[in-house]
């Protein structure tokens, strides 16, 4: 029996409503309670920040696509940071990589930032194998990923058909055979349409030979969800990402939520999640005229409750993008004429890679930084509003205390500012500069925590620091009272937590890693009668189209590490 | 009453076939039949069972004779003399799985030593080239539902990949290419008639040694240079290659397998990274996709593993102990024990003995030589330790990655009879490193 008790911390937690008010938080066993004996081990916060441990809703961390990203990169080795160059090895493992750092690395600079639980944003199905090895390689945090479906051949022939139920009972198949936490989609139709060099750019352009769009592909998996009632939402990348004039197709894409409630057990409250909105806000209808749309596309979210989004900023930074949009990441290759990867995986998605510097004396890239920031400053409910980089796209989730900063302090936005050399460009194409938000500390608490929890359907669990949560915490050192004039202190803080505790175990003690237990996989298990249809259905699929057999495909029990299942029950 | 198993994994080539039917007898000790494979597999199954293979490790005497020792022994032998060595390398990885590569990782990081793995003799220069230029591929069952185009260049899957052809590329049914090789179109670019380029639609007879220039001319095409063409070029007719050049540029989908006759012989990295342009000059007008033809079921593997542990796939140095180096002629194995800068060698589910220049092996044999494999082999037979371990696929399942990278679980059929598994023996050898360490400290 384990307790711990951190006394006298200004503590930040929206999901309990506490505001900054001094407290006490108590652990034992593992879990938050409302108190432990006075034997309990104790930690003095006073003059300290104190929120839960921190939730990234959406990063690319484990899987093939990051690891190819690895490989094809030994140069983003060469950015040494404080973890390199003979300085330290903190852990049990050595830290190597910048924008795509190993597994170990991963797990050591998130529990620095304060993080104990992030979500793979896209693992595609037959890899799931892969992204399970490296979870289990991944040290302290715990870790779920989202299958992707939106290329899927099975949800296109069920969706066209407008079988919900069968779609419905495949997904719940495919989410145990991966250990999957939920629906991920991504450029609906446009990766199946890439397998033939094409690509779906509106919601409305048909996917090749299986005559279904975009459109009905989300509605179909927004109805499959609520259908099943899954912990959070459908997890979308839309379609047309990154180009001048794309948040009509944005607007088009969360209309498409309209009319739809969710239904769930577990305190979701949207049906829509939106991710690294960032790539998807633009004006314009070349590179030359290219602009924001950030206030456009927030007053749309702003005024509809059912959706929630993540920013995607863009931290001005040389990174590794990488997505499961491959035609998109063909497109990019074509404009920055760059190493590329690509992997079209069977039946199910495809991916790319290539690598990208975030040059800030590029006026295209300054209004990209500024339109990211722009969509947090609009944001009306912050509750609904996440930040992301979507690691490693916009920049690496190292940064996320850099955008706090931003975030924080408008001195700090205007001194990035005035260091672009196209900086009138980038005020003219923005409105960055005319914003005078400051967030504060709960902002930013149910930005990184609380919000991100929530909408994952987990906030009895993460984000959260009432009795009955995970016992992760992360103390800062920051006075609430007396917040620094210098905005490079606010980073600094958030850099290097003085402690972070992962469910009761201090992981890390003055920015150092002090101890790494391992995580969990967190996962969604459904429970439901048994489809013979589908059953049917997948066994013809693998006995005719796919390469690896049946039996062989679903991941096997002892592949999975630690895992904790979210369960769910459809009559 | 014997026992069957399906949906086997076969460790032989880096088609990594699951579908493997092997009939085991009611002891669980012998494999008594083995179907769906090919003739090199089933070998490998039925090894799994033969009376000679070792089933203790085996240390070198003054006599120069070879004693059975216990796993103990073996296992503080071979970490001993880790703790001591400056320089060790440990190579080798084609048959293992990622969890003994993974394991491996472990070791040479405590002990501060070199890894290497089979890549640095044969897809070595696929992965100089990846750096530089990228990687555009995709899974085998993207060739098998779409590909109407398939080019087998330097590479002769007939021998070296037995059921390539049938399960993924050339014959198979697929979603999209339900009439099978009757609407493909096959071409093979090798300087030999192959038994692969006897079932092609077209053979590519390049000059042994000149691809690079071949792919120059494709290039050419694409770039819409192709009425400069010279008459001939590395021995092949302009008008042929403008007849590939355009069954190329009008496939729906297609994709080139390569082999070690490009990685080795003239050009090397520079045959694949003019490979990768040529595929990205097509995927303006096409779908085009490329893929290395990996050699052993597995040997994919390490370059993954060791890609998400250190960031580097093979030739890495982790003498610095802080962080890991890569630098191929610098940090590879070959390299290294020519110069004789290693002062202890670990070969690992591979044949250095047999694969290895012999002034390399001479190096490498002053110094203490350990062998982990569960077969005996030239490396195990000068080897001053063999240790053996359980065969992949047959005595012990885990993951390994077929030459797409796709993830395939194995299956364990044969009773492992007290031998361990190259995850548990260099775990254990982790652990006594680690003790080793602390009391240095």
């Amino acid at each position: 029996m384990s307790e711990l008790i951190i006394k006298n911390g200004y503590v930040f937690d929206p999901i309990s409503g506490i505001k900054g008010d001094k407290a006490d938080i108590a652990i034992k066993d593992g879990k938050i309670v409302e108190k432990v004996s006075s034997k309990a081990k104790s930690i003095d916060a006073s003059g300290k920040t104190v929120m839960a441990g921190g939730v990234d809703i959406h990063t690319h961390v484990v899987g093939p696509k990051v690891n190819l990203g690895r490989e094809m990169r030994p140069e983003d080795k060469l950015f040494r940071g404080d973890y390199r160059g003979g300085i330290v090895k903190q852990g049990y493992r050595m830290e190597m990589g910048y924008s795509i750092p190993t597994t170990w690395k991963t797990g050591y600079a998130y529990s620095r930032l304060g993080y104990t639980y992030v979500n793979e944003a896209a693992m595609p199905p037959l890899m799931a194998p892969h992204v399970h090895e490296e979870i289990r390689d991944t040290p302290i945090l715990d870790i779920s990923a989202m299958p992707v479906f939106g290329n899927n051949w099975f949800c296109f022939e069920y969706l066209k058909n407008k079988e919900i139920e069968n779609n419905a009972a495949y997904i719940a198949w495919l989410l145990k055979a991966t250990y999957g936490v939920g629906i991920k989609v991504v450029n609906p139709g446009g990766t199946e349409a890439w397998a033939w060099g094409e690509n779906c750019n509106t919601i409305h352009d048909p996917v090749p030979y299986f005559d279904i769009t975009p459109a009905e592909i989300v509605k179909g998996l927004i109805e499959t969800n609520e259908y099943l009632g899954l912990p959070h939402s459908i997890h979308l990348h839309g379609n047309n990402l990154g180009n001048p004039g794309n948040y009509t197709d944005t607007l088009d894409t969360l209309k498409l939520a309209e009319g739809y409630k969710a239904k769930n057990k577990f305190g979701r409250t949207q049906v829509l999640h939106n991710t690294h909105l960032q790539f998807h806000s633009y004006k314009g209808d070349s590179w030359g005229t290219f602009g924001s749309a950030a206030k456009e596309v927030m007053d749309y979210v702003n005024k509809t409750e059912n959706i929630t989004i993540d920013l995607g900023c863009v931290t001005l930074d040389e990174t590794t993008t990488m997505t499961a949009d491959g035609p998109f990441e063909h497109h990019l290759m074509e404009l920055n004429h760059r190493k590329w990867a690509n992997c079209d995986v069977e039946l199910e998605t495809g991916s790319g890679i290539v690598p990208f510097v975030y040059d800030k004396d590029v006026a295209v890239i300054g209004i990209q930084w500024a339109v990211g920031l722009e969509i947090g400053l609009y944001a009306k409910d912050l509750m609904r509003t996440f930040l992301t980089t979507d690691h490693p796209n916009g920049g690496p989730f190292s940064r996320y205390p850099r955008i706090i900063k931003w975030l924080m302090s408008k001195k700090a936005r205007d001194a990035t500012l005035d260091s672009m050399k196209r900086k009138d460009k980038v005020i003219a194409a923005t409105d960055l500069a005319s914003m005078d938000r400051e967030l504060n500390l709960y902002d930013i608490a149910m930005m990184t925590r609380a919000g991100p929890a929530k909408a994952l359907g987990m906030s009895s669990m993460y984000g959260s620091l009432a009795p009955g949560a995970d016992g992760n915490v992360s103390i800062y050192n920051l006075d609430a009272k007396k917040i620094p004039s210098d905005p490079e202190l606010i980073e600094e803080a958030f850099s290097k937590t003085a402690y972070t505790i992962k469910e009761g175990v201090v992981v890390v003690q003055n920015g150092e890693i002090v101890a790494e237990p391992k995580g969990h996989t967190i996962w969604t298990k459904v429970t439901m009668p048994e489809n013979l249809q589908v059953m049917r259905d997948i066994k013809e699929k693998f006995t005719k189209s796919y390469t690896v057999n049946l039996e062989n495909y679903a991941v096997f029990d002892d592949h999975v590490y630690r895992p904790r299942a979210l369960e769910v029950e459809v009559a | 009453m014997p026992k069957v198993y399906e949906n086997v994994g076969c460790p032989y080539c880096g088609c990594s076939c699951d579908d493997v039917r092997v009939t085991v007898s009611d002891d669980g000790k012998k494999v008594l039949e083995v179907e769906n494979v090919c003739a090199i597999g089933t070998e490998i199954f039925k090894h799994g069972s033969s009376e000679h293979r070792h089933r203790l490790p085996r240390l070198r005497q003054p006599d120069g004779s070879m004693k059975e020792i216990s796993y103990e022994e073996a296992i503080e032998w071979t970490a001993q003399h880790l703790y001591k060595a400056k320089k060790p390398l440990m190579y080798g990885f084609g048959s293992t799985n990622c969890e003994g590569q993974a394991a491996a990782a472990r070791v040479m990081e405590s002990a501060g030593g070199c890894l290497d793995n089979c890549a640095t003799i044969c897809h070595g220069p696929s992965f100089l080239a990846i750096f530089d230029n990228g990687y555009p591929t995709c899974t085998l069952g993207e060739v098998k539902n779409r590909a109407d185009v398939i080019v087998y260049w330097g590479s002769n899957p007939a021998h070296a990949h037995p059921r390539h052809m049938s399960r993924y590329s050339i014959f198979p049914r697929g979603f999209f290419t339900g009439k099978g090789q009757k609407k493909r179109t096959v071409i093979v670019i090798d300087p030999r008639y192959t038994d692969t380029a006897n079932v092609a639609d077209i053979h590519v007879r390049v000059r042994q040694g000149h691809d690079y220039e071949l792919f120059d001319a494709f290039r050419m095409v694409m770039h819409g240079h192709g009425d400069d063409l010279p008459d001939v070029v590395a021995d092949v007719p302009k008008e042929q290659i403008l007849q590939v050049a355009e069954i190329m540029a009008n496939a729906r989908f297609g994709t080139v397998f390569y082999g070690m006759g490009l990685t080795h012989s003239d050009g090397r990295n520079h045959n694949i990274d003019i490979a990768i342009s040529l595929m990205r000059d097509l995927n303006k007008v096409a779908k085009w996709t490329i893929m290395a033809m990996r050699g052993h079921y597995n040997i994919a593997g390490p370059g993954v593993v060791w890609s998400w542990t250190f960031g580097f796939p093979y030739c890495l140095d982790l003498t610095k102990k802080n962080y890991a180096h890569m630098n191929p002629g610098e940090t590879s194995s070959v390299d290294m024990a020519m110069r004789d800068e290693t002062d202890m060698f670990i070969n690992i589910g591979t044949d250095a003995g047999a694969h290895f220049p012999i002034p390399a092996v001479q190096h490498l044999k002053k110094h203490p030589w350990v062998t982990i494999d569960p077969s005996v082999c030239m490396a195990s037979e000068i080897s001053d330790l063999h240790i053996p371990v359980c065969i992949c696929g047959v005595d012990t399942g885990g993951i390994v990655y077929r030459m797409d990278n796709v993830p395939i679980q194995f299956r364990q059929v044969l009773d492992p009879q007290g031998l361990l598994t190259d995850e548990e023996l260099l775990n254990k050898i982790a652990d006594r490193v680690d003790e080793l360490n602390a009391q240095g400290a």
